[in-house]
């Protein structure tokens, strides 16, 4: 259970990889506030999936440091939950036992994690798919499943590196409402990862915009169409509203003149 | 074989199969072009030796053999009946085989886990696997005697080094992500075996076992020539050394029916046991 107050620091971090010249991230400071819903956006290798891999302690920062309740992150560990972008379901299993698996390697008991399984199902609408095999479900619905397998297991934080990255416009949209739904539902906070710029300025209360070569944050922006949403309005009101598709194209420009900035620079 | 033919194997094919599956007419066609093949051996085997171009002690007949057959199955053949020599070999074959898999498969999960037990098993395993079985036999007979021991342990051999280097590659190609899943949900390092590594390996570890049992098998006559009174390759050399050729060809046949049923057993075990084999991305 997440306490008020408690927080999730990432603190002046850099990451240089082994055998690679170039610095992944240089001196990225990040808060994820409770019920906040941070969304990384950035083009392709400029760290985002860097970050969330630090954050869920699959590698460890070359300096700063993470910090979950003032306690280092030093590797991972159940109370960070993480959907990845190709699902990483476990095929051998069904759904609900996929769903159940962290309660599972808790030792809950078979009663208890099927139960508790079959509710987060119901929440990510898959009721009635308990016994499915995972590998003949479409990709939305493995996704859903990675959704549900994160959240089963109660943790503080869903860090989510490009999870509708792979699916198809429709789709994706509809899983954008379902994660505001869940997060207004479940008031867990999400880190979550994108290079759709209409996604993140969606979903996001914090925007932070990253940028390669180095790998930083160049921007910050506090955000509240997700939390229209997340509160009642209909996700196309929110999305042909004006002062939604002015911030897009504010987003979009300040990519744009990022992008060209570290290309003058290079040059 | 090495680590690179076994996915070889295992990998590319079913794949093939999977991306472009051959129409069922056509996969019809293949099967009733091999039952004409094996028929028209048995016609050309059934012609020279009836018709006397041959002579039975070189080739009997397939009607001596299939004669045999039913004499061997009811009175016997060396003091035991051909399901008796059959009960014997396969006896050995499912002890070694039993005792590969309960050593192989920890064998090659540690090598593919860990750098140092690969720096100390793999080179071990890399010498002695391209022997003959038949040339290290010798060096066993003097350490185990002549009994049962020496017998399944060369067998066992055999098995021993296709599962483990067949479960080594499986473990190294385990999907990083899955690893990265389990351990975000709190698993220990054991889970983390027990419930991603081991299920991600199983079937590359079925391919191992497949191999593994190709090679045992062929290695059973090997076997059989130390001082056995039982057996499929002991029935078979005897046979051969009082010029019995139609027991030899018996034997023969029944040595290639077994292996090819144990090869069609663990195909459709293979399929069972991970179908979703080619389904996933
Ligand atoms: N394991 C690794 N070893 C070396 N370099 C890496 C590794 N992973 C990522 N990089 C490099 O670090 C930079 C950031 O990568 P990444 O975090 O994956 O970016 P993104 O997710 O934004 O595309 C890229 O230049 C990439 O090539
Ligand atoms: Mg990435």
């Amino acid at each position: 259970m997440s306490q008020p107050g408690s927080r999730l620091i990432v603190d002046h971090v850099s990451v240089q990889y082994a055998g690679s010249s170039a610095t992944a991230l240089h001196d990225v400071s990040l808060a994820i506030a409770p019920e906040s819903l941070v969304v990384a956006l950035g083009p392709s290798g400029c760290g985002k999936t860097t970050l969330l891999n630090l954050v869920a302690g699959f590698i460890t920062p070359t300096s700063g440091q993470i910090t979950l309740d003032g306690k280092p992150v030093t590797g991972p560990g159940a109370e960070r939950g993480v959907v990845f972008q190709d699902d990483a379901l476990l095929p051998w299993l069904n759904v609900i036992d996929n769903v159940a698996f962290g309660l599972q390697l808790q030792g809950v008991g078979k009663r208890e994690r099927e139960a508790r399984a079959r509710q987060v199902l119901q929440q990510v609408d898959l009721h009635g798919y308990e016994q499915q095999k995972v590998w003949e479900l479409s990709g939305g619905m493995r996704q859903r499943v990675g959704l549900a397998r994160a959240l089963a297991a109660d943790p503080q934080v869903l860090l989510m590196d490009e999870p509708f990255g792979a699916l198809d416009a429709f789709i994706r949209e509809q899983m954008q409402e379902l994660l505001l739904r869940i997060w207004r539902q479940s008031g867990k906070r999400v880190f979550l990862i994108t290079h759709d710029i209409e996604e993140a300025v969606f979903l996001a209360t914090d925007l932070v915009l990253m940028s390669p070569r180095p790998g930083r944050i160049v921007e910050r922006l506090s955000l509240d169409f997700g939390r229209r949403h997340a509160a009642g309005e209909p996700a196309r009101s929110v999305k042909s509203d004006p002062e939604f598709i002015a911030m897009r194209e504010h987003v979009l420009a300040k990519v744009f003149a990022h992008r060209n900035a570290t290309i003058a620079g290079a040059a | 074989m090495n680590s690179a033919e076994l996915t070889l194997d295992e990998h590319e094919f079913p794949a093939a199969e999977h991306d472009a599956p051959a129409p069922r007419a056509a996969r019809k066609g293949t099967l009733s072009i091999s039952v004409l093949t094996l028929a028209a051996v048995l016609f050309i085997w059934w012609a020279v030796t009836t018709s006397g171009l041959i002579a039975p002690l070189f080739l009997p007949p397939p009607q001596a053999v299939l004669a045999k057959l039913w004499l061997t199955s009811t009175k016997g053949y060396m003091d035991a009946t051909l399901w008796q020599h059959l009960g014997a070999s396969a006896l050995r074959i499912v002890l070694a085989l039993a005792a590969a898999v309960l050593f192989a498969v920890p064998v090659g999960i540690a090598i593919g886990l860990s750098r140092r037990a690969r720096g100390v098993l793999d080179p071990l395993i890399e010498f002695y696997r391209p022997i003959p079985p038949l040339a290290y036999l010798p060096l066993i007979v003097i350490w185990f005697g002549i009994g049962e021991l020496s017998k399944v342990l060369l067998i066992y051999l055999a098995i021993f080094a296709p599962i483990a280097i067949a479960t080594a590659t499986g473990v190294r190609g385990v999907d990083n992500a899955r690893v990265r899943a389990a351990l975000s949900l709190g698993a220990s390092r054991w889970q983390l075996i027990r419930h991603v590594i081991l299920p991600s390996a199983l079937p590359d570890i079925l391919t191992g076992v497949r191999i593994g049992l190709g090679t045992g098998w062929s290695t059973l006559v090997a076997a059989e020539l130390i001082a056995a009174q039982r057996g499929l390759g002991f029935m078979v050399q005897s046979a051969a050394q009082f010029l019995v050729t139609d027991i030899v060809v018996l034997g023969i046949i029944v040595i290639a029916v077994i292996a090819f049923a144990l090869e069609l057993g663990l195909r459709t075990l293979q399929r069972k046991l991970v179908p979703w084999q080619g389904h996933t991305h």
